[in-house]
C-alpha cells in the first residue's frame, strides 16, 4: 500500500497523549448505529509499482491512432515539449486559488497574461479566469445576456450539438427560452434570422468557424441581432482566431469557445479549457474568477482577484453563477502554449489546418467524398460518399488512422491539423482508394 | 516585480517553428481574414523557460510548505498520479472514438464510478462534472427532474443551512429554486426545530455536509434526514468534507439521496492554481434514470429516456479522473480508512495545542477541521483575522481560511490533513502563538504585514472600481 | 422640501410637484466601507417601497438597496458608473435614482428622528 502519511506510531502516540484520548475514540461523535462496521470493500492499496503496472494494462487498451482526421471539439495538435515541462512545475501544479495575493504573484500574473492572450485573439475588452470547456462557457455566457423584458435566445443549428445540449440542460430551469435557427447549406441566413428576431430576443449565438467548419457570415448577423436591440454571441476556436478576423471586430459582444486546441492534448474530454471574453460594457456580468491588475500599498505593480462581489462566495443565492473552481492549471498551459508558438507560430498552425483541409478535401472529392455545403470552410468540413461513414472509419481505423466523425449514416466530418503532412493526407487517400474503387 | 511575457516582447524574435506549408495557398471568399497579426508576445523558448520559471518563484503549492486551508483539504499530490495522467494511452485518445478503441478508458471510469460508490453508500455515479459547484448544480438538476418526472411541480424551495458554503445557494438559484436560510444550533449543527418550521410540501431538498463545515459531525442527521424525507423532500450532501469520515461512515448510509465529492480535495488531485477539479455526483437508485448523457456505468454509456442532459461536453475532466483512481488503488480500503483517521488525528491534535491561546469557536472534539474565533483578540488589540493571516505570510507559512464560515465572527478555519507530520504542525502553532504575541506587544507592525513577500497589501479598491483586466498592446 | 430616512438607511427628497430623488445615508456608507460599484434599475423599472432596487458592492460583500418610495424609476445617476467613491464623498449629495410615483410616509422617519436612531439595531 502506498502510504503518503508522515507521523510513525510513537509521533502518534504523544499526540493522543496531548489530546487526552485513545484512538479508538477519534470518532465517537458519529453515532454507532450509522458507523460502517466493515471495511471498504475494495481491494487492499498497492505499491506505486503495482499500480502504475495496472495503469499502464489499462492505458495500452486503449487504441492511439497516429494519423488524427478528426476534430468535433477535440483537435489533436502539436504540444512542444516546452509546455508540458512548463506546465508541470510543481508550484503550478500544487498551488491552491490565489486568494493571497502577496503570496501568489506568480499564478495571478499567468492568468493575467492568458486573459490578455484571450482579449488580443478575440478583440475583447476583458475576459475571465476560465471555466470547464467551450460548452458551459456558451451556457455561462446565455445567463450574461438575459434582461427583464428580454429572455429569448436564438442559436443556429450549426453551433456544436454538445454545446446545444448543454445549453438546454443549463437552462431548463431558467427563465430563458431557447429557440434553434435551421441552418441552409451549412450556414445561418440572414433570412432565417430575420423572421425570429424580436424585442424580446436576448441574444443570437452562432459558431465561427461552425461545427461544420463552415465560415459564417458574421457581419450581415450582426447587423440585424443589433438592429433588433438582441445581442451577438460568437462561440469561436481561438487557435482560428490567429488567422480570421476577430469576434469583436465582426461585431460579437461576447465571445466563448473551447481552447484545448491551445496546448491541451484531447484526453478522451477533458480537462478542456472554456474562456469567456466580452466588451467593457458587460465585464460585470462575467461569472467566475477574474484577475485585474492594481497597486499594492509601495505603489507596485500588483495582480489580484478582482470584481468578486459577483461570486458565489459573497453574493450566494443571488450570484448569477455558482462557478467556484476553474480549469486554472489548463489556462496557463494555453498561455504557455500561445508565448511558445508566439502569433506568427500560432498563425501558422492556423494556416497548415487551412491549407491541409483545402486540398485534402479536393482529394477527397475526387475519389467521391463530395463537400457537403458549398461555402468557404476553415480546417473542418463535412463530405458525403456512396459509403457508408462507419465502413470508412472502419477501413482507416485498420491502418491506424482515425477518420473524421460519422454525423451521418453517409456523411463524415474531417478535420486537418498541422499534425497531419502532405504525404500522409495522400497516404490515406490511397488506403481510401481501396474501398471505393 | 516580474515583467509580463509582453514585456520581454521583441519584434520578429521566434519560438516554436513549423516545417514549411506543403499545400498550396487558399484564399478564402468572405473578407474574413485578420487584418494584423495579433500583438502577442514574440519572445524565444528560452524566454518563455525563464518567465514561467520567475513566475514559479511566486507561487506556492502544497509542495513548498503547509497549507492548512480548512474546508479545502490540501493534502499531498502524489506524483504517481502525474505519471499516469500522462500516458499516452490515456491523453491522446479522441473522446469520439468508438468505445471497442477505448475500452481501457471506459473500464478505468466504470472501476472508479463503482469504488465511488462503494465509499459513499450510493449506487451508481456520473463523473462528468468538472468541479464541486459543477456537481451541486447538476445534483440539484437531478432533484428536479425526479419532482416534476412525479408531477409534485410545488416543490420551488430548497433550505441551506447559514453555514453553508456560497456555491450551495448559488447552485440552487442556478437550478431555479428559491432559497430558505436555515439557522445553526449553539454546537453548529442543523437546529432541528427551526428545520422543522420550513419543512413542507414545497420543499424540493436540504443542502448538508456532514461533518459541517465547523468541522463537526451533526449527531441529528438520522432526525433531519427522516425529517426531510417524511416531507418528501430529498437530501443532498455536499461532499467538500469527505476527507474526515471514509470508511467510518457513509453519506448513503446516513441518508443521502443525492452526493458530490470534490476529487481535487478528499482524492488528492492537484489544484492547479484554482482548477481544473472534479465533482462527480453519486446518486440512489430512484435518481439514476435522470443521470447525464456520457455517464459510463459497467462500461458502457448509460442511456436514459429521462436524462437531464449534459452539464458539459463529453464526459468530464479525465485525466482528473485517473489521477483518483491512482489514488484509489494506491490507498485501497486500507489507506483510505487510514488516511481519514489521521486527518482528524492531526486536527484535534493542532486543536488541543491553539485552544488555550486561541477561542475555539465550538468546543468539543472535532472531526478533521476546527474553527478559531480572533473576536476576542480583535476586540482586545484591533488585529483581525486578517491581519494575523498577513502575519503569516512573512513566516513563509500559507494561512488558514478566513471568514468562513459566515457564522463565526474574524474566522480561521484550519485543516492540517493526514499528509502532515507533528513537527509541521508544531512548527505552525509556535508562529500562531508568537503572532498572538505580536498582536499585544506590537499591533502596528501586524496592521502592516507583509514584509517580505514580493509585495505589499494590494488596493482591492481600486482594482474593483477601475478593472484593468489585460494588458495594453 | 424635505428629506426622509427609511429605517434601511436609504433617503429620499419630498418636493410638491417633482420626482421623488433617492440616496443612501452617511451611516450606510461608513457601514459599507469603500464602495466599488452600484447596481442601478433601468429606466422605466418599477420600483415598489420596501422591497430591493439594486444593490451596493464593496470588495467583500454586497448590501441590498431597498426603496423608500414606489413608482416608475425616470432617471438614473450615470455618475455612479465611473465614480462610486462619490457615495462615500458625498452620500447626501449623490443621488441614486429619481422616481415618478407615490410614497407612504407613515414607514419613513424624519431626518432628525433617523439621525437619533441607535444604529447598531
Amino acid at each position: 500500500m502506498a502510504s503518503y502519511l508522515l507521523n510513525t506510531n510513537a509521533q502518534e502516540a504523544e499526540m493522543l497523549k496531548a489530546i487526552g484520548i485513545e484512538k479508538k475514540d477519534l470518532f465517537n461523535s458519529i453515532p454507532s448505529k450509522l458507523k460502517l462496521k466493515r471495511p471498504i470493500d475494495l481491494p487492499q492499496g498497492l505499491t506505486e509499482m503495482e499500480v502504475l503496472a495496472k495503469m499502464s494494462a489499462l492505458a495500452q487498451l486503449n487504441k492511439v491512432y497516429s494519423i488524427i482526421l478528426r476534430g468535433a471539439g477535440s483537435e489533436h495538435h502539436f504540444i512542444p515539449s516546452v509546455v508540458k515541462q512548463l506546465s508541470s512545475r510543481e508550484e503550478f501544479v500544487s498551488a491552491y486559488t490565489p486568494y493571497q495575493a502577496e503570496f501568489s504573484q506568480g499564478i495571478l500574473q499567468s492568468i493575467f497574461e492568458y486573459q490578455s492572450d484571450i482579449c488580443e485573439l478575440t478583440g475583447m475588452d476583458g475576459a475571465n479566469a476560465s471555466v470547464y470547456d467551450g460548452a458551459t462557457a456558451a451556457a455561462e455566457a446565455i445567463q450574461m445576456v438575459l434582461e427583464r423584458t428580454r429572455k429569448e435566445i436564438l442559436i443556429a443549428d450549426s453551433v456544436s450539438p454538445e454545446v446545444i445540449e448543454t445549453i438546454m440542460t443549463y437552462t431548463s430551469c431558467s427563465e430563458a427560452s431557447i429557440t434553434i435557427l435551421k441552418t441552409k447549406g451549412g450556414i445561418l441566413h440572414e433570412d432565417v434570422l430575420k423572421k425570429h428576431l424580436s424585442e424580446n430576443t436576448a441574444a443570437l449565438m452562432i459558431a465561427n468557424p461552425n461545427y461544420y467548419g463552415c465560415l459564417e457570415k458574421v457581419d450581415e448577423l450582426s447587423r440585424f441581432t443589433h438592429e433588433a436591440g438582441a445581442k451577438l454571441i460568437v462561440y469561436a476556436n481561438p487557435l482560428t482566431l490567429a488567422y480570421l478576423k476577430s469576434p469583436r471586430a465582426c461585431g460579437a459582444d461576447i465571445a466563448v469557445g473551447e481552447a484545448q486546441a491551445l496546448g491541451l492534448s484531447m484526453a478522451f474530454g477533458g480537462p478542456y479549457l472554456g474562456y469567456m471574453a466580452t466588451t467593457n460594457e458587460l465585464i460585470r456580468r462575467l461569472p467566475g474568477r477574474i484577475v485585474g491588475q492594481t497597486l499594492d500599498t509601495e505603489g507596485k505593480r500588483a495582480f489580484v482577484l478582482t470584481l468578486q462581489a459577483r461570486e458565489q462566495h459573497i453574493r450566494r443565492e443571488k450570484a448569477t453563477s455558482s462557478l467556484c473552481s476553474n480549469q486554472a492549471l489548463c489556462a496557463l498551459t494555453a498561455s504557455v502554449y500561445v508565448a511558445a508558438m508566439g502569433p506568427v507560430g500560432l498563425k501558422e498552425v492556423a494556416e497548415h489546418g487551412l491549407r491541409r483541409a483545402h486540398y485534402f478535401q479536393k482529394e477527397l472529392e475526387k475519389i467521391g467524398f463530395k463537400l457537403k455545403y458549398e461555402v468557404p470552410f476553415f480546417n473542418e468540413f463535412v463530405t458525403t460518399s456512396p459509403l457508408a461513414a462507419k465502413a470508412v472509419e472502419r477501413h482507416l481505423s485498420k491502418y491506424d488512422i482515425l477518420s473524421g466523425l460519422s454525423i451521418a449514416s453517409h456523411e463524415i466530418l474531417w478535420c486537418v491539423t498541422e499534425t497531419t503532412s502532405k504525404a500522409q493526407l495522400d497516404e490515406v487517400i490511397s488506403y481510401l482508394k481501396e474501398v471505393t474503387q | 516585480m516580474s515583467k509580463l511575457i509582453f514585456e520581454r516582447s521583441v519584434k520578429n524574435r521566434r519560438g516554436i517553428t513549423l516545417p514549411e506549408f506543403d499545400c498550396p495557398e487558399v484564399v478564402l471568399d468572405y473578407e474574413t481574414t485578420r487584418a494584423s497579426s495579433p500583438r502577442l508576445a514574440q519572445v524565444a523558448e528560452v524566454d518563455v523557460v525563464r518567465h514561467y520559471m520567475e513566475l514559479s518563484r511566486f507561487a506556492f503549492g502544497v509542495d513548498n510548505g503547509f497549507y492548512p486551508l480548512g474546508s479545502c483539504t490540501m493534502k499531498y499530490n502524489p506524483k504517481l498520479n502525474e505519471t499516469t495522467a500522462s500516458l499516452e494511452g490515456f491523453n491522446s485518445i479522441h473522446p469520439t472514438q468508438d468505445p471497442s478503441t477505448v475500452k481501457g478508458a471506459m473500464s478505468l471510469l466504470s472501476n472508479l464510478g463503482a469504488s465511488l460508490c462503494e465509499i459513499t453508500g450510493m449506487d451508481g455515479f456520473t463523473l462528468q462534472p468538472s468541479a464541486g459547484a459543477h456537481g451541486e448544480f447538476t445534483g440539484l438538476l437531478l432533484i428536479h427532474a425526479y419532482h416534476s418526472d412525479r408531477k409534485d411541480l410545488k416543490r420551488t424551495k430548497v433550505i441551506v443551512p447559514d453555514s453553508a458554503h456560497g456555491t450551495n445557494p448559488a447552485s440552487a438559484n442556478m437550478a431555479g429554486y428559491s432559497i430558505i436560510n436555515v439557522p445553526s444550533n449553539p454546537l453548529g449543527g442543523v437546529d432541528v426545530e427551526a428545520l422543522k418550521a420550513v419543512l413542507n410540501d414545497e420543499v424540493a431538498a436540504l443542502m448538508l455536509t456532514n461533518p459541517n463545515t465547523l468541522g463537526l459531525f451533526d449527531p441529528n442527521i438520522e432526525e433531519i434526514a427522516a425529517l426531510v424525507h417524511k416531507a418528501g423532500g430529498l437530501l443532498y450532501y455536499d461532499g467538500a468534507n469527505l476527507n474526515a469520515i471514509m470508511g467510518e461512515v457513509r453519506p448513503g448510509d446516513m441518508g443521502f439521496d443525492v452526493v458530490h465529492l470534490n476529487l481535487h480535495k478528499t482524492f488528492s488531485t492537484p489544484h492547479g492554481g484554482g482548477g481544473p477539479g472534479s465533482g462527480p455526483v453519486g446518486v440512489k437508485k430512484h435518481l439514476m434514470p435522470y443521470l447525464p448523457k456520457g455517464t459510463i456505468i459497467d462500461e458502457h454509456f448509460v442511456e436514459n429516456t429521462k436524462t437531464i442532459g449534459r452539464v458539459r461536453s463529453y464526459y468530464g475532466n479525465f485525466l482528473v479522473n485517473v489521477r483518483a483512481y491512482t489514488y484509489i488503488l494506491s490507498l485501497g480500503s486500507n489507506g483510505l480508512k487510514e488516511a481519514s483517521e489521521m486527518a482528524v488525528l492531526n486536527a484535534n491534535y493542532m486543536m488541543s495545542q491553539l485552544k488555550d491561546q486561541f477561542t475555539v469557536a465550538y468546543p468539543g472534539p472535532c472531526m478533521h477541521e476546527f474553527v478559531l474565533s480572533l473576536q476576542d483578540l480583535k476586540d482586545k488589540t484591533g488585529i483581525s483575522a486578517k491581519d494575523i493571516c498577513k502575519g503569516l505570510l512573512d513566516y513563509k507559512v500559507h494561512p488558514p481560511t478566513m471568514y468562513f464560515p459566515l457564522i463565526v465572527h474574524e474566522a480561521l478555519m484550519i485543516e492540517p490533513t493526514e499528509t502532515e507530520s507533528k513537527e509541521t504542525m508544531d512548527e505552525f502553532i509556535k508562529i500562531l502563538i508568537d503572532l498572538k504575541e505580536k498582536a499585544s506587544t506590537d499591533p502596528d507592525y501586524l496592521k502592516n504585514a507583509p514584509y517580505t513577500t514580493p509585495i505589499k497589501r494590494v488596493d482591492d479598491v481600486l482594482a474593483a472600481r477601475h478593472p484593468v483586466l489585460k494588458y495594453e498592446m | 422640501m424635505k428629506r426622509l430616512y427609511a429605517k434601511t438607511h436609504e433617503w429620499v427628497i419630498v418636493e410638491e410637484g417633482k420626482d421623488f430623488v433617492v440616496g443612501i445615508s452617511d451611516y450606510a456608507q461608513i457601514a459599507l466601507g469603500d464602495i466599488v460599484f452600484v447596481n442601478v434599475p433601468s429606466l422605466g423599472d418599477k420600483v415598489t417601497q420596501g422591497e430591493s432596487f439594486g444593490d451596493v458592492e464593496s470588495v467583500k460583500a454586497v448590501s441590498d438597496l431597498i426603496s423608500p418610495v414606489s413608482g416608475k424609476v425616470v432617471a438614473v445617476n450615470d455618475a455612479l458608473l465611473n465614480a462610486p467613491e462619490l457615495l462615500n464623498s458625498d452620500p447626501l449629495n449623490t443621488w441614486i435614482m429619481k422616481v415618478s410615483g407615490s410614497v407612504n410616509e407613515a414607514e419613513l422617519l424624519d431626518e432628525a428622528t433617523y439621525l437619533a436612531l441607535d444604529k447598531d439595531h
